[in-house]
């Protein structure tokens, strides 16, 4: 019997020797890179700005290669929840903080720290065959809200209007419905339709409008891809309509425009206060403008 | 021999005998049977942590409010009935592609096919088990929405249709293997007598085969449906996720929000112990309670007592 079990033993002891004998000299390795420099920096949060951070990180550790930086997405909320919890160091959202976030957060003794890092036009995207090429804010939430359920109710051919919208834990999706749908009123109670597409990612929205000429969408400025058909928005009817443009943002013209956040826990101090100074230095302000999104004049 | 050999043939008797004895027997035994009952600890302990933390939701949250038809968490709208609604659109669209399809092919893998085409039918149906499902929702995305949203002329592909092919397909490998096992314990005897007295083969197969074998058929597809109303990354990559109450028949082509989607785009957003927190669990609560009873529905059909004339035949 024992002769039987012997080999398998014996393989088995390889299997497990084989997978964990090299990853402990590995962790250890980054361990020991970490302890010397004493920075490892973990930042989540937005969709909206992950591709921002991801840009920012590598720069910044090409720079200072003795300091790690990990990046993931998940959406705003994930990221403050993140920050309340206290298992991330800098939380990513592109709308502010709630009033129940900050009550939460307290409760567990954190207190957010709020940094503008950027800004960021929100394009209302439509598939390159459609006609409609300019909407005013009006249409778009009447468009959102179920009002207008037909194109050609706007100028377009006779085709239904599919909306799609991303998950309600984006950040996007609350600014949409707070500055757009509801045109900024507070005590206006109007709602995406019920059969609104709501997607999990930008990038199955932007997928879905390059496929469906019945599609409109929505998404930060960073995911517009030349191939999509952005609309032209005017605040009224009588105003002139705009594109989304790092200019046009930064003239103020362009409606929907919002600004990006950073949380820390508490003032932010070594490791991490450097990296931030540095993102709203000049250096940070390019990367902002390489991918798309507006930089914060100062 | 020498010497040096006999000896170690020895040793290696007594460690022989240690092993066999009683007691390690006995070891052996208890750590398997606690093996087995194990599943049964950790079934009780996922139900009560779901309803620990979901249980809450029945006295936060109004009863009409839950049985309203919108869904729309961030503002406090907590009405689970369109993602129940969804849920059961997707399912039963499902179930009407892989039920006949996967009994279907059980019964050419069983009845009908040659035994070369069995021996290369069976691994590919099993291969289409393991394909992961996220490969299947890009697919679902990129090809099958597109397609449907063209041949039938529907405003967008990312609807219940889409969502129900995929799950059919991936309901068919586990329907049929279990119901190609029923078909294969059925006795030959009962083919033989059937063909003897004139039946065409497929009245053999429908008559008599299909019948005898009906209680692991039926498991079949009810684990089929199981595995489908559990489904969580397909559909929330192609149904859309609109929070519609389904109300015509038209919902099986719209989008489209199930109750697995919800939680799986929802939790990781939601503050701890917040309401929404607990709602998420409370849909956790129902699906458990239904892929329960269709579990205790599939086990009660197979154990349940054989009819007089069935112990008569077999």
């Amino acid at each position: 019997m024992i002769r039987k079990i012997l080999p398998l033993i014996i393989i088995a002891v390889f299997i497990v020797g084989g997978c964990s004998n090299p990853s402990p000299s590995v962790s250890d390795q980054t361990i020991k890179a970490t302890a010397s420099s004493g920075a490892y920096i973990t930042n989540t949060g937005s969709d909206t700005i992950v591709n921002l951070a991801l840009a920012w990180a590598e720069k910044y550790q090409s720079l200072h290669p003795n300091i790690s930086i990990s990046v993931s997405g998940g959406g705003s909320g994930v990221g403050i929840a993140s920050l309340i919890n206290r298992t991330v160091d800098i939380a990513n959202a592109s709308r502010q903080i709630k009033t129940e976030e900050l009550d939460q957060a307290k409760k567990n003794g954190v207190d957010p720290k709020e940094f503008v890092v950027a800004r960021d036009a929100i394009a209302v995207i439509v598939n390159p065959e459609n006609p409609v090429s300019q909407l005013t804010m009006q249409q778009v939430s009447d468009i959102y809200s179920g009002k207008i359920n037909n194109w050609s109710e706007i100028g377009g051919e006779n085709r239904p209007i599919v909306r799609l919208s991303r998950e309600t834990n984006s950040g996007t999706h609350v600014y949409f419905l707070e500055n757009v749908l509801r045109m900024g009123k507070k005590d206006d109670k109007t709602f995406f339709a019920q059969d609104t597409l709501l997607l999990p990612s930008s990038q199955g929205i932007v997928s879905e409008v390059l496929d469906n000429p019945n599609a409109i969408g929505y998404d930060g400025l960073g995911y517009i891809t030349p191939d999509l058909k952005v609309i032209a928005i005017a605040k009224t009817n009588q105003e002139p309509y705009i594109l989304p443009s790092i200019e046009s943002v930064n003239a103020g013209s362009y409606p929907i425009a919002r600004d990006l956040y950073m949380y820390t826990a508490g003032d932010p101090k070594g490791a991490i206060k450097e990296y931030l100074d540095w993102i709203m230095s000049p250096d940070g302000a390019e990367i902002v403008s390489e991918l798309g999104f507006v930089p914060i004049s100062r | 021999m020498t010497v040096r050999e006999v000896q170690q043939f020895y040793k290696r008797k007594s460690l022989n005998r240690i092993l066999n004895s009683a007691f390690t027997e006995k070891i052996i035994t208890g750590l398997i049977k606690l093996f087995g009952y194990s599943a049964i600890l950790f079934v009780a302990l996922i139900f009560y942590y779901l309803v620990h933390e979901g249980i809450a939701t029945l006295w936060e949250v109004p009863f009409g409010t839950l049985l309203s038809t919108r869904w729309y968490p961030i503002e406090a709208f907590y009405g689970i009935l369109p993602l129940l609604g969804g849920s059961l659109v997707v399912t039963i669209g499902a179930a009407v592609i892989a039920v006949p399809m996967g009994i279907g092919v059980a019964i050419y893998i069983g009845e009908i096919s040659p035994r070369w085409a069995r021996e290369i039918l069976k691994p590919f149906i099993e291969i289409l088990a393991g394909i992961p499902s996220v490969v299947l929702g890009f697919i679902g995305i990129l090809v099958l929405a597109p397609f449907f949203r063209r041949i039938f002329a529907i405003p967008t592909g990312l609807s219940a249709l889409t969502g129900a092919v995929i799950l059919g397909g991936i309901a068919i490998p586990s329907i049929v293997s279990v119901a190609e096992d029923a078909l294969d314990a059925v006795p030959r005897s009962y083919r033989d007598g059937a063909l003897a007295i004139g039946a065409t083969e497929w009245q053999t197969i429908w008559k008599v085969t299909l019948p005898a074998a009906r209680s692991g058929v039926l498991m079949a597809v009810l684990l089929g449906i199981g595995r489908i109303i559990g489904e969580t990354i397909i559909v929330l990559m192609v149904t859309g996720n609109a929070p519609v109450m389904p109300t015509s028949l038209s919902a099986f082509v719209s989008p489209v929000r199930t109750m697995t989607a919800t939680v799986a785009a929802e939790m990781g957003e939601v503050a701890k112990a917040s309401v929404h927190y607990h709602v998420l669990f409370f849909i956790g609560i129902i699906l458990f309670l239904i892929s329960l009873i269709i579990n205790i529905t599939a086990t009660s059909i197979v154990f349940r007592k054989k009819k007089r004339s069935e112990r008569i035949l077999s």
